[in-house]
Order: C-alpha cells, then sequence, then structure tokens
C-alpha cells in the first residue's frame, strides 16, 4: 500500500505530517473556540430570559 | 500649519524632548556590529550599506511613538482635530517635524559611521542620497504606526510589529542604491523606486493615518 | 411575525442572524467537501503519482504546497475586501470575517514556507535561500501577525474593525511592492508559477488533476474555517454585548 518514497522518503513525510498536523492544529483551534463561545453565550442567554 | 511645526520642534529640542536619543543609538548599532562581527575590513565594506540603512531604520522607529502619544496624553490632539485645519496637515506637519528631528541628522551623521564600517568611497554620496530621499518614507510610515495605536497603552512593541513590515520596501530600494554606488552600478532604478515610494507615502499615508486617528479619537 | 422574505440581494446576509441562519447549513457541507476533497487530492497525490525523473518523490509535497501558498495569498485578498465592505457599507459581519479569515491565512502561510522548506533541503540543497518568492511569503507572515496583533491589542469592536480594515488596505500596498522590492533585490532559484502555460514548464495531468482537486479542497478548508470563526465571533460580540446589557440592569 505504502509507495516507494526512495531516498526522499523522510522529506515527503515530513512535509505531509507537519503540515496535517498545522493544519489539524487549525481546525481544532477554531472548534474549540466555536465550542467555548456557543457554551457561553447559552448560558448567559439563558441568564437573561430567566430574569 | 507653521504653529505646530515649530512647536514640535521646540518640544523635541527641550531637555527631555528625546532629540539626539535616535542619532545616540545609530552611532552604538555602528559600533557594535564591527564588535559581533570582527574587524575584517572586507567583510565590513559589504555590510556596511545594510547595516547603516538599518540603523536608520531602527533608530527612527525608536523615536516614532512620540509623534501622537505626547499630545494625546495632554489632551491637544484632541484639540487639533477639532481645530480648523485638516487633521491630515496635521499629520504631515507632525510627520515633518519627526523627520527634521531624527531623520535628517541621521542623513547628517551616516558619512561618519560609513568610515567606522569601512564603507567604500563610491558610496558615501549615495548613502547620504539615499537616506535624504528614504528617510521622509521611514517619518511618514510611522506617523501612520503611530496613529494607528496612539490610544493603546502598550503600543509601543505593537507598533514596531505593524511599522517594520511597511519598512521593507524603503530598506531594500534603500539599501540596493548604496550597494550599487558601492560597486559602481547603475542607480538610477532603486533611486527612482526609492523616490517613488517616498513621494507615494508622503501624499496618500497622511489621509489614513488622520483615518486612524479619527477613529482612535472617537 | 411571517418568516422573512427571500433575502433580495447578497447584502442581506451582512445581517448576522441570515449570517448565521445560512451558515447553519452551508457550513456542514463545506466542511465535509473540503475534507473530501482534501482528503482524494491528498491521497491521490500522496499515493498514486509518479516519481518525477529530476525531484523524485518530492515532487509529492507539491500537492500541500501550492494550495497552500494559494490559500495564503487568497485569505488576504478575502481580507482587503472584508476590509472595504467594512469601511464602506460598515456590515458587521464583513469585518468579523476579516477577523477569522487572519489565522487561517496566516497558518496557510506557515504550511507554504514549511513545505517549500523541506522541499527545497534535498532539491536546493538548503532549507531556506533569500528568493524573492520566499521572502515575499515571509513578509506576508508578518503582515497577517501584525494584522491578528492589532485586533486583540485594542478593546473596542468597532474601532479594532476600523483600525485593522485600515491596516489591511494599507498593508496591501506596501505588501505588494514589497512583492517587487523582494523580485528586484534578488534573482530566484524558485521556479516560475508551476500551472503556467509555458510550454515545456507544463505540468503533466497526472499530476495536475490531484493538485487541482487539492486546490479546490483547501479553498473549502478555508471557506469552511472562515465560516466557523466569523460564526465564532458574532456569537462572541453577542455575548459582549449581553453581558453589558446585563451590567446596565445591574
Amino acid at each position: 500500500m505504502m509507495p516507494d518514497l526512495g531516498r526522499y522518503a523522510v522529506e515527503v513525510m515530513a512535509a505531509y505530517i507537519g503540515s496535517l498536523v498545522m493544519l489539524a492544529g487549525l481546525v481544532g483551534w477554531v472548534w474549540w473556540r466555536t465550542l467555548r463561545t456557543r457554551r457561553a453565550l447559552e448560558e448567559i442567554e439563558a441568564r437573561a430570559r430567566r430574569r | 500649519m507653521n504653529a505646530i511645526l515649530i512647536r514640535d520642534l521646540r518640544l523635541a529640542f527641550r531637555a527631555g524632548g528625546g532629540f539626539g536619543l535616535g542619532l545616540g543609538f545609530f552611532l552604538i548599532l555602528a559600533v557594535l556590529v564591527p564588535l559581533g562581527v570582527g574587524p575584517a575590513p572586507q567583510v565590513l565594506a559589504v555590510i556596511a550599506p545594510g547595516i547603516l540603512w538599518v540603523g536608520a531604520l531602527l533608530a527612527c522607529l525608536l523615536s516614532l511613538d512620540r509623534i501622537f502619544a505626547l499630545d494625546h496624553e495632554d489632551g491637544s490632539l484632541d484639540l487639533l482635530a477639532t481645530a480648523p485645519v485638516p487633521l491630515e496637515g496635521v499629520v504631515a506637519v507632525k510627520a515633518l517635524a519627526h523627520w527634521l528631528v531624527t531623520g535628517l541628522p541621521l542623513v547628517l551623521a551616516a558619512p561618519v559611521l560609513g568610515v567606522l564600517l569601512n564603507l567604500p568611497a563610491p558610496a558615501y554620496g549615495w548613502l547620504v542620497l539615499s537616506l535624504l530621499l528614504g528617510t521622509p518614507a521611514l517619518s511618514v510610515i510611522g506617523a501612520f504606526g503611530a496613529a494607528l495605536t496612539v490610544g493603546l497603552k502598550r503600543g509601543g512593541l505593537l507598533m514596531s510589529l505593524l511599522v517594520l513590515p511597511l519598512y521593507v520596501p524603503t530598506l531594500v530600494f534603500g539599501a540596493e542604491v548604496v550597494t550599487r554606488g558601492a560597486a559602481g552600478l547603475s542607480i538610477a532604478t532603486p533611486l527612482a523606486l526609492l523616490a517613488g515610494i517616498t513621494a507615494g507615502s508622503a501624499a496618500l499615508l497622511p489621509f489614513a493615518a488622520a483615518l486612524a486617528l479619527r477613529i482612535n479619537l472617537r | 411575525m411571517t418568516s422573512p422574505a427571500k433575502p433580495a440581494s447578497l447584502w442581506e446576509y451582512a445581517n448576522p442572524v441570515r449570517f448565521m441562519r445560512l451558515s447553519d447549513w452551508l457550513l456542514p457541507v463545506t466542511a465535509v467537501a473540503a475534507a473530501v476533497l482534501t482528503g482524494i487530492g491528498l491521497v491521490w497525490g500522496f499515493f498514486f503519482t509518479p516519481d518525477d525523473f529530476r525531484q523524485g518523490s518530492t515532487v509529492k509535497i507539491v500537492f500541500l504546497h501550492v494550495p497552500a501558498a494559494l490559500m495564503a495569498i487568497n485569505a488576504w485578498i478575502m481580507m482587503l475586501v472584508a476590509s472595504l465592505i467594512w469601511l464602506i457599507r460598515r456590515h458587521h459581519v464583513s469585518a468579523l470575517a476579516a477577523k477569522a479569515a487572519a489565522p487561517v491565512g496566516a497558518v496557510m502561510t506557515v504550511i507554504a514556507l514549511y513545505t517549500g522548506a523541506v522541499w527545497g533541503q534535498p532539491i536546493w540543497g538548503t532549507w531556506w535561500v533569500w528568493d524573492p518568492r520566499l521572502t515575499s511569503f515571509l513578509i506576508l507572515f508578518l503582515f497577517y501577525l501584525g494584522y491578528i496583533a492589532l485586533w486583540s491589542a485594542i478593546e473596542d469592536a468597532d474601532t479594532a474593525a476600523d483600525l485593522t480594515a485600515v491596516l489591511c488596505l494599507v498593508g496591501s500596498v506596501f505588501a505588494l511592492l514589497s512583492r517587487y522590492a523582494a523580485f528586484f533585490w534578488t534573482q530566484g532559484l524558485h521556479q516560475g508559477a508551476s500551472l503556467s502555460l509555458q510550454p515545456g514548464t507544463r505540468m503533466d495531468w497526472a499530476y495536475k488533476a490531484p493538485l487541482y482537486i487539492a486546490m479546490v479542497g483547501f479553498g473549502l478548508i478555508f471557506v469552511a474555517l472562515l465560516l466557523a470563526g466569523t460564526r465564532a465571533e458574532i456569537r462572541a460580540r453577542r455575548m459582549k454585548a449581553l453581558v453589558a446589557r446585563e451590567r446596565m440592569q445591574g
């Protein structure tokens, strides 16, 4: 399954893994912000309704 | 307008006004670089144009926050904003005052520091000319950066981060003029581009800076 | 209240409520499409492309490098357009979208620089050269940093939006000038645009097909992250307003 990357295997793997980690980090950060703001907003809106 | 210019100049030359600080910084940098890279004359001759330009740029950066910060603190900036003179003109005059206090001394001191850095003889004229044409752009761009960050408490470091990337074209073309001058190559293109950047910045950036000031004073 | 009429123009989506409603379904769609297309493009590129006769298997890095570089520039252009819309038409969504785009663009710039360095090490024999394209990307990264720093430094949301918009406009001009300056300043090692139509340098379809798919995939990643980020910013803004109102009521 794994293609033969020849003598540049380390570079190609490093490029793919590093880039995917960075993308995953970015997605994770946006996701985390989404969850955090949504939860906080729901809390505040619930508090506002109770008044 | 003239009154603002004279007032700014007088403030700068007064004790504690900061005149000469940039110059002192420029001198120290020109001393530190040979101490860091070693005294080999041929190495210094190669890097001298770049060091002198980077030094001028950093020395200019040091005093930028003075352009508006003091006036903002004592409220005179609000007065200037509501005064009958256009704010764009105020910005331009303040940038001019900054250049007269910081940029012009740097231009005059640069040849002396060129000696310390073993700048090749044919480059001196181009060094002075390129700084003379380029440093006004540094002041105007800096005034824009200062206008963006005028209301902030820790604006100084942020302003460096904002302003330094904007200095890139000026630095590249300015240092290129000197490097080419030192090598005896044609300097017409970078010199024209340098002058173009200064003219364009001086014409347009006061408007952007005044816009930023109005936003900050809202 | 009857259900709101069909929006007459694109501008209606500038209304935060409408934007939230639109992105409610648009975000999952683009997110799935982005994942699928990027997955196809990268898997195809990684597993099913032949080695180049000169670059060997490093040619596979192009499927990350080119899309990331493309989005690094496009993200800034999008921020420029959004900033202009904010300054001229005062649509809050526009300002918040520009804010949300900046970190995405910055990461894309880093990916482009990183993949370029990893590729350059075996092929050019160096991680980094002061090549005009590399240099202008590094400078672009500095502009992203400054933009993000200015956003986070200013308390008042509208002031921050205004000032960052002005910075984005001025920065765009200087970023272009810097790019020109970098090309003037040094001759590069970097090849010209890989997809240019010059004869002889044209890429084979075996590479082009996965590359185009990856480019669309990265574009959709940007759109999805932009939508998600803007939604988070809108929520954060609304939260601030509610908290302020609570304080007012005591």
